[in-house]
């Protein structure tokens, strides 16, 4: 208020002054502004402009004959789009449940005041650091049946040994478990890692006093209190799942035949290589609602907390 | 019948000595308190008790069985925390009963015990709220009820009011002694505070570096101090310690208080009562020692509520003058120090003035100059 009141009073130097005031007061948003146009241009417009199209028939071009939902109606009777999503709930539920028992289980062993506790959180921390694309290269050699794990076996003498689940139809969404779990789980596990040490010593003292055995202390007192922990790891795990791709171009690129497609790799696929833009744009919309899904709830119980708290 | 008996209990850290050969025994229904100063060992010790560390050497004994290496669950044993340590998932009635449940406890039983305890500690109104909904004071009591559902051979109290604002802690502290009164439980206490000791206690153990210096009642360890510190960690305002020289005169011994800046003036003297044991004093004549006097021990000349009070005259120049409202803190040079002095809340002393004051040298205490060990 106070400018205001003494710029009449003050004359030039106040209007000066002012005016200094209004640049300050306008540069953040001057500064911003273009990034905020560019992200609500290239994501939200895109989003839109997207949508639209999946209500288009387009197909090698975007072109705009609308035909209502009938690329939805295709979509859901697509036997290729019905494997990406069965791929997607096994995938994502594996995924997420090992990730987080995995996670857990290391972080309530690094827990215990164990030597080269530092040394050891970073080497199962470091996955993290990979792009998914160098995880999803390492592990296709690692579990190539010719020169992985399984010809390693084999040249130990272990002749009958088999692992190609790689190149069985049936088994190489695990592969895929497998790698997203590798790379994810210490993520996971520096998530609890934190949770824990914001436990109070004493509780585990009381609990002791009380007559709790040590893995009844962490069952009933210390898992109930890393729920909010156990939440955000989900989230966050469940919007990894859904957005797949880098990992399966570069472990299985989709196959063997379209085996292990998600959601991801279909809708690049039909968008772009088979020349089906209304169909991919339709799956690519799926997909959003399937990360809203989990937002919104998310942000929801979020923003709620922090109104409570 | 002793509820606790520990012998010889030492413990070290690497090469550090935390308790060295701690030996005590408290008997069914008492209420020991260990205070002293922060790294006293006083927490170490208690968790020793309660088998939360394991001990060098030495013994242990619950209700006479040897407990040495039993786990914390295999005491009889509750302890209520600091940080109160209430399990956060779990709401006021789960908490109370979770020790019982974990000691196989029947369902309706427990629901009994939690019952009982609610209604002793006055808070079955909060039974089904989380710990994070409650006070400070709430959650306190709620420890404490945890403690009290067990029904264990010993409490164990490690520095329960700490977290405390001033008046509630003043508060909890009459009901923990109410409380103790009314249950005749056998408690061990860890405390800094020399107040809440004195308040509380059945008998007092003044710990430092890692020894027991003192075990006595409150009594004991306020007017009978073995040593300068347990003399001056005990009282608030703390006690007075003035060098002086032990002179032999007339008919009896006199105190020759030392004064370095005026060597010519005549010099201080208080005469050491006749009927305290001269023997001690004997061989000490001519030696610098400390006097003690407690700051209550000085009573203005003026006074006349007590006709029979017989001190000794002495008048001093008042530098500080603090009214606390109850009585008058008062600050002098007596010698080479500045000694308090608690005066009656209607004097009117001002700082800068002289003032005529009796000291009542019959409950004055002596000690080495070197050793700090009392003489007398």
């Amino acid at each position: 208020m106070s400018p205001h009141v003494s710029s009449p009073r003050v004359g030039g130097k106040g209007r000066r002054r002012s005016l200094a005031g209004q640049v300050e007061r306008f540069l953040p948003r001057l500064v911003v502004a273009p990034s905020l146009a560019v992200a609500l241009f290239f994501v939200y417009g895109y989003m839109l402009w997207t949508f639209v199209l999946s209500l288009t028939d387009s197909r090698m071009l975007p072109q705009y004959d609308f035909v209502g939902f009938a690329q939805y109606a295709r979509l859901f009777a697509n036997e290729r789009w019905n494997v990406a999503a069965t791929n997607l709930v096994v995938f994502g539920g594996l995924f997420i449940v090992s990730c987080l028992v995995i996670g857990l289980l290391l972080a309530i062993f690094l827990d215990q005041r164990i030597r080269q506790e530092g040394a050891l959180r970073t080497i199962y921390l470091y996955p993290m650091a990979l792009s998914l694309i160098v995880t999803g290269v390492v592990w296709r050699w690692l579990l190539n049946p010719g020169l992985g794990i399984q010809a390693l076996v084999r040249s130990w003498g272990f002749e009958d040994f088999t692992f190609n689940w790689l190149v069985d139809s049936d088994m190489a969404i695990y592969t895929l478990v497998i790698a997203a779990v590798w790379q994810a789980s210490g993520f996971v596990m520096a998530l609890f890692l934190a949770g824990l040490r914001g436990i109070d010593d004493s509780l585990f003292q009381a609990a002791a006093l009380d007559g709790a055995s040590l893995p009844r202390i962490y069952l009933r007192i210390v898992l109930p209190s890393l729920r909010p922990v156990v939440f955000s790891a989900v989230m966050i795990l469940a919007h990894i799942a859904i957005k797949s791709f880098d990992l399966v171009m570069a472990l299985t690129g989709g196959g063997p035949g379209y085996a292990t497609d998600l959601p991801a790799t279909f809708m690049y696929a039909h968008t772009f290589t088979r020349g089906q833009i209304g169909l991919g744009s339709a799956s690519a919309i799926m997909m959003l609602c399937g990360v809203l899904a989990i937002l919104v709830p998310y942000l929801y119980s979020e923003l709620r907390g922090q109104r409570n708290g | 019948m002793s509820a606790l008996n520990i012998r010889h209990v030492d413990k070290t850290f690497g090469s550090t000595q935390v308790l060295k050969d701690i030996s005590l025994s408290i008997d069914s229904g008492e209420f020991l308190i260990l205070v002293g100063p922060s790294g006293c060992g006083k927490s170490t010790l208690m968790n020793a008790i309660a088998g939360l560390e394991p001990v060098t050497s030495g013994e242990i004994q619950i209700g006479g069985e040897d407990v040495t290496w039993h786990t914390p669950a295999e005491r009889d044993i509750a302890m209520v925390f600091q940080s109160y340590a209430l399990y956060p998932s779990m709401n006021v009635r789960q908490n109370i009963a979770f020790g019982l449940e974990m000691r196989k406890m029947p369902k309706a039983q427990r629901e009994e015990a939690v019952a009982r305890v609610a209604e002793l500690l006055q808070i079955t109104p909060l039974l089904d709220r989380k710990p994070s909904q409650l006070s400070g004071g709430q959650r306190q009591r709620v420890a404490m009820g945890r403690a009290l559902a067990r029904e264990p051979q010993i409490y164990l109290f490690d520095e329960p009011l700490s977290n405390l604002d001033a008046k509630l802690r003043v508060e909890m502290r009459t009901e923990i002694k109410k409380l103790h009164q009314r249950l005749g439980t056998t408690i061990v206490y860890v405390t800094h505070d020399q107040i809440e000791a004195m308040t509380l206690a059945d008998r007092i153990a003044v710990m430092r570096d890692g020894e027991i210096l003192q075990l006595g009642t409150p009594d004991e360890v306020y007017n009978d101090p073995v040593d300068m510190f347990v003399a001056g960690f005990m009282g608030s305002p703390s006690m007075n310690f003035i060098p002086v020289t032990l002179v032999s005169g007339g008919d009896g011994y006199v105190l020759r208080v030392l004064d370095g800046d005026d060597p010519t003036g005549a010099p201080l003297e208080l005469p050491w009562p006749a009927e305290r044991d001269a023997q001690a004093l004997q061989a000490r004549v001519g030696e610098r020692l400390i006097l003690g006097l407690r700051p209550e021990h000085f009573v203005e000349d003026e006074t006349r509520m007590e006709t029979s009070f017989d001190g000794t005259r002495l008048e001093v120049m008042a530098t500080v003058v603090e009214p606390t409202g109850a009585d008058i803190l008062l600050q002098a040079t007596l010698g080479e120090t500045e000694a308090t002095m608690r005066l009656g809340p209607k004097s009117r002393v001002a700082a800068g003035e002289r003032v005529a004051l009796r000291v009542d040298m019959s409950r004055a205490v002596l000690f080495e100059a070197t050793s700090q060990r009392r003489v007398a």
